[in-house]
């Protein structure tokens, strides 16, 4: 393949021409997010169902997620969004390789702290009081089965999420290794870019989970 | 491939600084207003204010940080078709979970509303 | 030359260096990249999955001689009819023409030098095999009796069998097909040849398109179904059970809403490869190129709507009942679609009776009345009757086994020349399809007269009436059975033995036979520049070829 010998470093044999790779690897990263959509997509089918057979219950069981740290969690999430963002347009206008793994750490910091936020004040908290079904349930006392399936609900959606998010920092990891070793150029930086789209719709599923466990029914008294 | 070399044009949009800021500031308005609402008495209204703020909100992060504004028309098709697919499986799993104790025989179109209102 | 596949106008390839002597060693195959040796790792699992889940079905039936049963407690037939389903199902149904044929033929079809994405490719072939062996695994260690369909409450609560493994084996091995078809999809959209327009697309490619659509639209769907399903069946949380508010319909919806698209991953490239059969044996352009082409789509995109006919027995809303019966005869327009112009297209072909040819016109004649029989199950009233009888095991026979199997075995009889470079003896070919036809014909045509009188599937025994044509029905295995073993023997035979091939052996059009056979590991030289249409078949060359020695001509 003579004629491929002048293509850049992470030019693969089965395509003629650099757009086409690039054109191939969003493709592909698009179809994925689309399965990502239906596989979030049953878990959001299966909410929506059970709300309505036992909204009551429901609006109750939302009222045992404290706002505040969702709230936070959620500008954490959209922050680290912008930080993606800017780390594939730090590469794609050419800048220095210690910018770009600027953005990306800060990315991962901000990533690791939603994580850490979950972990400490939320599922810890849900922990102490019996609220993890399964591991701490608690048994008997006011919580009627609705509240329970809603508290599944919360933990299945929270959990798959939160490892979106580890698969997401672990990705991060790679890509900050790959700009140490200058695989990236204002030419090619592909893998930065569809990773960033992973990153954005890990985020996106959050904007949703958001409002849709902590706040729909409402907060005010007497909801 | 199919004609793909010859557009140069379809080359990455590299976005300016400034539109990313304006839509990190709109997503951060998005958030609290979303959550300032929740504590206003709304009635149903509070779950679709909530659901619209969302959509909003993730159509900005769509649109601008993952490039669709500047995107093919296959990669539009692409994300359309995933939600399309996600409408099909939410509509007709509804269709029957909200009409399995209806009791009522439905005359008309008007009788869909309370079925629908029992979602939210 | 007689008793080998037509090969007689071109001389042999040139010897010279292919995809398959290219390296040699096991570890050039596990670590292979090429689409073609991808496609053919997946052959030999999914023969090794076939095989199991032939014994199971073997032994199903020599129970079923009895009216009390032949061989085993109630218990153990229920693993047996469950590891025949699962096995069949997701393991050798689903993966069989798009891992193994389409893996191998879209890239050349197109004009390619491999798919968009080789390491996925043969990381879907690790997938495919760790869910496998864990399924193989769950079964041998005890099995699992819920039915293929892992209906809870009794899946998630009451069985004491290996579930949780066998489903997880099943989970896994969806990652596989999620990452074929996002593979198919960005290879069909990206990777064609310049000129390779859609419409001048071989109507397979058509088929695996409509297929990678469903494998990534449905596939996540099962995956988290199974995911909920595991959860509860480890945490004992209720979120199947009535008891404390679950909902088992709602496992139901959200399992067919992939299961009944994946009948159409079983049918649809089986659809792509009788299109290709047709035009190459009656040495005609297709009828109506493009309603072939959307039909394709169009299941696709119906096949999605459908579900809920499984369920009309189950206590879902009878409103929900009525709008699932109406969208389910819809299906019956693109597929009669498809059968009307594949016939059209015989209508004064010069039609020739190799191997691959009676495949195809078995498929035809099999999945019409599959078909058919599907629009009694789609009516609600009828389907009040024929539910949960053998009617519906012979409905999805014909359309899986006498449409999907019939499919596979054309495919893999028509292309088996570029794929190894050998003939096999096409007489044997033509003996062993007449006899798959017969014996499947006899298996499953009582099944239809059992289900009719009422005879329930899934039970160990059944009332004295009802046996002989239970035995009928046994015996047609028997026949099938061996059907199934000649073409493994002469192809694995010819693999060695068999006359070497021509590149194009058939004188078929596409641009898979303008190259060498077995393929070079880059496919074509230079990419080529398509000009023409798919099926381009001119009118003397009709002429030229049924007339050759060793050809039937009617």
């Amino acid at each position: 393949m003579a004629a491929h010998s002048a293509h850049p470093p992470g030019f693969a044999h089965q395509f003629e021409t650099v757009a086409q790779q690039r054109e191939a690897g969003t493709l592909g990263m698009w179809v994925f997010l689309v399965t990502e959509i239906l596989f979030f997509g049953g878990m959001f089918t299966s909410y929506i169902i059970y709300r309505s057979l036992h909204l009551h219950s429901f609006i109750q069981g939302s009222h045992e997620l404290i706002v505040k740290f969702g709230a936070t969690n959620t500008a954490v999430l959209i922050f680290s969004s912008l930080t993606m963002a800017l780390a594939i347009r730090t590469a794609q206008v050419g800048k220095s390789k210690g910018q770009i793994i600027f953005w990306l750490i800060l990315t991962m910091i901000l990533g690791a702290a939603f994580i850490a936020i979950k972990l400490r004040y939320e599922w810890y908290r849900d922990y102490v009081e019996g609220l993890i079904p399964g591991v701490s349930w608690l048994d008997g006392g006011t919580h009627t089965p609705g509240v329970k399936m809603f508290m599944c609900f919360y933990f299945f959606m929270t959990g798959l999420h939160a490892l979106h998010m580890v698969v997401g920092l672990g990705i991060l990891t790679v890509l900050v290794i790959m700009t140490a070793r200058n695989k990236f150029s204002s030419q090619y930086y592909a893998p930065l870019e569809i990773s960033g789209l992973y990153w954005h719709f890990v985020d996106i599923v959050w904007i949703f989970l958001f409002p849709l466990l902590y706040l729909i029914g409402g907060r005010y008294p007497g909801s | 491939m199919s004609g793909h070399a010859a557009h140069d044009s379809n080359a990455p949009h590299v976005v300016p600084i400034s539109t990313y800021m304006l839509v990190f500031l709109a997503l951060m308005v998005g958030t609290a207003l979303t959550t300032w609402v929740a504590y206003i008495d709304l009635g149903r209204w509070n779950t679709v204010a909530a659901l619209t703020i969302a959509v909003v909100k993730m159509s900005l992060v769509v649109l601008f940080f993952m490039h669709v504004k500047y995107a093919t028309g296959l990669t539009r098709i692409v994300i359309l078709a995933g939600f399309f697919w996600l409408g099909i499986m939410i509509t007709l799993s509804c269709s029957d979970e909200l009409t399995r104790h209806w009791e009522i025989v439905p005359q008309g179109w008007q009788m869909i509303l309370p079925l629908v209102s029992r979602l939210f | 030359m007689s008793t080998a596949t037509a090969d007689l106008h071109d001389a042999p390839a040139e010897p010279g260096v292919n995809y398959l002597n290219a390296s040699y060693g096991i570890r050039s195959w596990l670590l292979t990249l090429d689409h073609k040796r991808i496609g053919l790792l997946y052959l030999a699992a999914i023969t090794f999955m076939f095989l199991v889940g032939g014994v199971a079905a073997v032994m199903v039936r020599m129970h079923l001689i009895e009216p009390q049963g032949a061989l085993f407690e109630p218990e153990t037939y229920n693993k047996m009819f469950t590891t025949h389903g699962i096995m069949m199902v997701f393991f050798f149904l689903i993966p069989s023409i798009p891992a193994t044929l389409g893996n191998f033929l879209i890239p050349l079809m197109i004009g390619a030098r491999d798919v968009a994405f080789p390491k996925l490719n043969l990381m879907s072939w690790y997938v495919f095999m760790i869910g496998a062996s864990l399924a193989v695994f769950g079964t041998l260690a005890g099995g699992v009796d819920t039915g293929w369909t892992f209906y809870p409450p009794y899946s998630a609560a009451y069985s004491h069998t290996n579930v949780a493994v066998v489903a997880l084996g099943i989970f896994i091995a969806g990652f596989s097909s999620i990452l074929t078809g996002l593979n198919f999809i960005v290879t069909i959209h990206k990777m064609r040849a310049p000129g390779m327009t859609w419409f001048r697309l071989p109507l397979f490619i058509w088929g695996m398109y409509a297929t990678s659509l469903i494998f990534v639209l449905g596939t996540p769907v099962i995956a988290i179904t199974i995911f909920l399903l595991g959860l509860e069946r480890i945490l004992h949380v209720g979120i199947f059970d009535p008891a404390v508010g679950g909902d088992p319909l709602l496992f139901q919806h959200l399992f067919w809403f992939y299961s009944h698209p994946a009948v159409y991953i079983m049918i649809l490239p089986g659809m792509g490869v009788i299109s290709e059969l047709v035009t190459a044996f009656a040495r005609k352009k297709i009828f109506g190129y493009s309603f072939v082409a959307f039909s394709s789509l169009s299941i696709a995109v119906i096949s999605f709507v459908v579900w809920g006919h499984h369920m009309f027995v189950t206590g879902q809303s009878i409103y929900a009942g009525l709008v699932f019966s109406v969208l389910s005869y819809l299906v019956a327009i693109p597929s009669a679609v498809k059968v009307f112009n594949w016939t059209a297209t015989l209508y004064r072909g010069s039609v020739s009776y190799e191997a691959p040819m009676l495949y195809a016109l078995g498929f035809i004649g099999l999945f019409t009345i599959g078909g058919l029989t599907g629009l009694f199950l789609a009516s609600l009233a009828t389907d009040v009757h024929l539910n949960g009888t053998y009617f519906i095991v012979a409905h999805f026979h014909y359309v899986m086994v006498g449409g999907a199997v019939m499919a596979y075995l054309g495919g893999i009889h028509y292309w088996w020349p570029k794929i190894t470079g050998r003939l096999y003896p096409d007489i044997w070919a033509r003996i062993a399809a007449a006899i798959i036809f017969v014996g499947f014909n006899l298996t499953f045509f009582p099944q239809f007269m059992l289900g009719y009188l009422g005879m329930p599937r899934r039970y160990a025994v059944y009332p004295a009436e009802f046996q002989v044509l239970n035995v009928l029905s046994s015996a047609g295995a028997s026949i099938l059975g061996i059907g199934y073993v000649i073409p493994l023997v002469y192809l694995i035979w010819s693999m060695r033995y068999g006359p070497v091939a021509s590149s194009n052996p058939w004188k078929a059009k596409g641009l898979e036979w303008t190259i060498p056979s077995p393929p070079p590991t880059e496919n074509f030289a230079e990419i080529p520049i398509v000009t023409e249409d798919a099926y381009n078949y001119p009118v003397a060359d009709a002429h030229a070829y049924p007339d050759a020695p060793g050809v039937a001509r009617v």
